[in-house]
C-alpha cells in the first residue's frame, strides 16, 4: 500500500506538488494523468525517491520511505521511463537481469527469470536474449524496458509514459500485455499517462490532476459519469459519450437515411432504394415531416407502376425523439418488427435512423475514439 | 634522393642497428610512461570534473593553455625545474599526454544521455555502480580515442626529449640535425613516424573490439 500524507514539493516560488493526499490499495492500477506540467512526474518519483518532497511523507506499507535506503528503496520498486533507458552496452539477458544482480541473485536464480519474463511477452529466449537493444523495434526494446522493472519481483512498479513514443499498434498490444500481466503477477502500478484513451483502458482507479493538486480520484466509470471539474470533461473530450453517462437517441443513429416525398412514384423508389442498396426508405410530408416507411417488399407487392408510395406505407417502426433516454431506445430497436427505430426532431422531422450496426459502431466510437471511423 | 641514398640509408642502418634499437626502446619508454602518467591523472580527472561540472570549464580552459605552450618553452621550463635528463622529458610529456584523454574523458562521460542514467538510479543503482556499469562502458570508445591522439602527440613531442638529454629517436635526429648528417635524421624521423602510425591504428584495433555490438554505429 502507497500512501502520500500532505505531500508538497516547490522548485523556487513554484509549487510543484500540494498537499497530496491519497492511497493506493495492493494490487491496484492507478493511473496518474493530468495537462502536461501539473505533477504527475513529480508525484511518480517521489514514490522511489528520484525527488524528496519538501513536506509530508510518503508511506509503503506503513513504512515513511524517507528512513529507507534510497538505493534499496528502487531495488523493490520496478521503474519504467518513456525514454526507455535500456543499456545500450549490455545484451536483453543483462538488462532483464540488471536488478537481479544487484541484489547478487546467483545465475541459477536469475537466469530462469529472464527466460520465463521473455516468455511472458512473447520474445523467446534464444533468438532475444543475447541481442543489444539497437537490435531490437521501439516496442521490443519497451517490453525489455518492463521485463528490466519486473525482474526482481517488485510489488510496486512506477511506469512514467512508457508508451508515449510508440505507434499506436504497438502502443495498444503493450497496453494489453502490461494489463494481463499486472493481474496474473498482482502488481500494484502506478502508472502516469495524458493519454485518456489510455487511462480509460487501463486503469483500476485514475488520479486527475492539476496544478499539482488531485482534481479527482475515482474509477473510469466514476471519472466519465460524473467529472469533479470542467477540466477534467474537457480532458475527456469524445469519451463524454461513453456507455454509462447520459447518453440519447441521437448519440447512436447516422444521419445519411434515404427519405422521400410521399409522392414519389413506385418505380422510382424502387430504384432509389436499389442505388443505396437498402430495402426500405422513410416517407416525408411535404412540410419535412415524418410520415411512415415504405418497404421494397410492400411496392413489390402492392404497388403498380406510377402509383405514389403515400398510398403504401406502414407505420410499424418505433419513433423516438433525438433526445430520448439510450435506455428506452434500445429497447425499441431490439422489439422494433423492422430492425431499426425512426428519430425524429422536435420539430417531427427526420433525425437518422437507429440500426443495430449503427449503434455498435456508435458505441465502439465511444469506447476506443476514432479508430473504428 | 637516389636509389644510391636509399642503399646508403639503409646500410647505415644496419651499421647503426644498435644504436636505433636503443633509441627506440628508449622512445617507447618516453611515450608509454608519459601516456601512462596522463591517463592516470587525466580519467580520474575527468570523471571529477564530470560530477563537478562547474569546475569543468576552469579546468579544461586551463588545461587548453597549457597545451598552447610550444614545447620548446615547456621543455625550458621543465630544464630549469628538473635539470637536464629524463625527469624533465617524462614531466612535459605527461603534461601533453594529459589533455586529449582528459577531453575525452570528461565529453564522453558528460555525454551518455541523461535516459540511461534517470533509468540507473532509478532502478537502484549506486553513484559508483552507474560509473562502473554506465558511464564509464559508454565513455569508453571517447577515453580511448583520447589515448590515441595523446599517444600520436606524445611519439612526436618525445623527439624533443633528444634535445635534453632524455634520449629516444629524437637524439639521433638532433645528432643528424647538428652534423648535417641526413642519415642520422632519418634514423630517427622514418622510425618515429611508423611507430605513430602503428600505434595509432593499433589502438583503433583495440578500441574498436572493445566496443559492445549494442554500441557499434550508435552516438552515445
Ligand atoms: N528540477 C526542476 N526544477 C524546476 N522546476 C521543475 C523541475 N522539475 C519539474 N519542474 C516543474 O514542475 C512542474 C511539474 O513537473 P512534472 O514533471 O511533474 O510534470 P508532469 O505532470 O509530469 O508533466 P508532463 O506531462 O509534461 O510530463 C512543471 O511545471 C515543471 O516545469
Ligand atoms: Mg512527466
Amino acid at each position: 500500500m502507497i500512501e502520500f500524507e500532505n505531500v508538497s514539493k516547490s522548485y523556487g516560488e513554484s509549487k510543484v506538488l500540494d498537499r497530496l493526499n491519497f492511497r493506493i490499495n495492493p494490487g491496484e492500477f492507478v493511473v496518474l494523468i493530468g495537462p502536461s506540467g501539473c505533477g504527475k512526474t513529480t508525484t511518480l518519483r517521489t514514490i522511489n525517491r528520484l525527488i524528496e518532497p519538501d513536506g509530508g511523507k510518503v508511506f509503503i506499507n506503513g513504512e515513511d520511505i524517507s528512513k529507507v535506503n534510497p538505493v534499496q528503496l528502487r531495488r523493490t520498486i520496478g521503474y519504467v521511463i518513456q525514454q526507455i533507458g535500456l543499456f545500450p552496452n549490455m545484451t536483453v539477458e543483462e538488462n532483464i537481469a540488471v536488478v537481479p544482480k544487484l541484489l547478487k541473485y546467483p545465475k541459477e536464480k536469475w537466469q530462469p527469470i529472464v527466460r520465463e519474463l521473455l516468455e511472458l511477452v512473447g520474445m523467446p529466449y534464444k533468438e532475444n536474449a543475447h541481442k543489444y537493444p539497437s537490435e531490437l523495434s521501439g516496442g521490443q526494446q519497451q517490453r525489455i524496458g518492463v521485463l528490466r522493472a519486473l525482474a526482481a519481483s517488485p510489488p510496486i512498479v512506477l511506469m512514467d509514459e512508457p508508451f508515449g513514443a510508440l505507434d499506436p499498434i504497438t502502443r495498444e498490444a503493450l497496453q494489453e500485455e502490461v494489463k494481463r500481466i499486472q493481474k496474473k503477477l498482482k502488481k500494484t502500478i502506478v502508472f502516469v499517462t495524458h493519454d485518456m484513451d489510455e487511462a480509460l483502458r487501463m486503469a483500476d482507479t485514475i488520479v486527475f490532476m492539476s496544478g499539482g493538486k488531485i482534481l479527482q480520484m475515482a474509477s473510469p466509470e466514476e471519472l466519465l459519469q460524473n467529472p469533479a471539474d470542467p477540466l477534467i470533461s474537457e480532458f475527456m473530450g469524445k469519451h463524454k459519450g461513453a456507455p454509462g453517462a447520459s447518453l440519447t437517441a441521437g448519440d447512436f443513429m447516422k444521419t445519411r437515411v434515404l427519405k422521400a416525398s410521399r409522392k414519389t412514384q413506385t418505380l422510382q423508389s424502387v430504384e432509389l432504394m436499389r442505388k443505396r442498396d437498402v430495402n426500405s426508405m422513410i416517407v416525408v410530408n411535404d412540410d419535412d415531416t415524418y410520415a411512415g416507411t415504405v418497404s421494397l417488399d410492400t411496392i413489390k407487392a402492392l404497388g403498380k407502376a406510377g402509383k405514389e408510395i403515400g398510398d403504401m406505407m406502414e407505420d410499424q417502426a418505433p419513433i423516438v425523439n433525438l433526445n430520448e433516454d439510450a435506455h428506452d431506445t434500445f429497447e425499441k430497436l431490439y422489439t422494433s418488427p423492422v430492425g431499426y427505430v425512426v428519430v425524429l426532431n422536435d420539430d417531427k422531422t427526420v433525425a437518422g435512423l437507429i440500426t443495430k450496426t449503427s449503434m455498435a459502431k456508435a458505441m465502439g466510437e465511444a469506447l476506443w475514439g476514432e479508430m473504428l471511423s | 634522393m637516389g636509389g644510391n641514398a636509399v642503399m646508403t640509408f639503409v646500410a647505415f642502418c644496419i651499421d647503426h642497428q644498435k644504436d636505433i634499437f636503443n633509441c627506440l626502446v628508449r622512445h617507447f619508454q618516453l611515450v608509454g610512461i608519459s601516456v601512462a602518467a596522463g591517463m592516470l591523472i587525466a580519467i580520474p580527472l575527468g570523471i571529477f570534473l564530470s560530477r563537478f561540472k562547474h569546475f569543468a570549464l576552469a579546468v579544461l580552459r586551463l588545461a587548453g593553455m597549457v597545451q598552447t605552450i610550444p614545447g620548446l618553452v615547456m621543455l625550458g621550463f621543465a630544464l630549469l625545474l628538473f635539470g637536464i635528463g629524463l625527469p624533465p622529458a617524462l614531466f612535459v610529456l605527461s603534461i601533453y599526454a594529459i589533455l586529449p584523454i582528459l577531453q575525452n574523458t570528461y565529453t564522453g562521460i558528460t555525454e551518455v544521455e541523461k535516459s540511461y542514467i534517470e533509468a540507473a538510479k532509478g532502478i537502484g543503482m549506486t553513484n559508483g555502480q552507474i560509473l562502473r556499469k554506465i558511464e564509464i562502458p559508454l565513455a569508453l570508445s571517447s577515453i580511448v580515442g583520447g589515448i590515441r591522439t595523446s599517444v600520436v602527440f606524445t611519439v612526436s613531442w618525445a623527439t624533443l626529449a633528444g634535445l635534453i638529454g632524455a634520449g629516444g629517436l629524437g637524439d639521433l635526429i638532433w645528432t643528424g640535425l647538428s652534423t648535417y648528417n641526413t642519415n642520422y635524421i632519418l634514423a630517427g624521423a622514418v622510425p618515429s613516424a611508423i611507430v605513430a602510425i602503428a600505434l595509432s591504428g593499433l589502438i583503433s584495433i583495440i578500441q574498436k573490439s572493445i566496443t559492445p555490438r549494442g554500441l557499434k554505429g550508435v552516438s552515445v
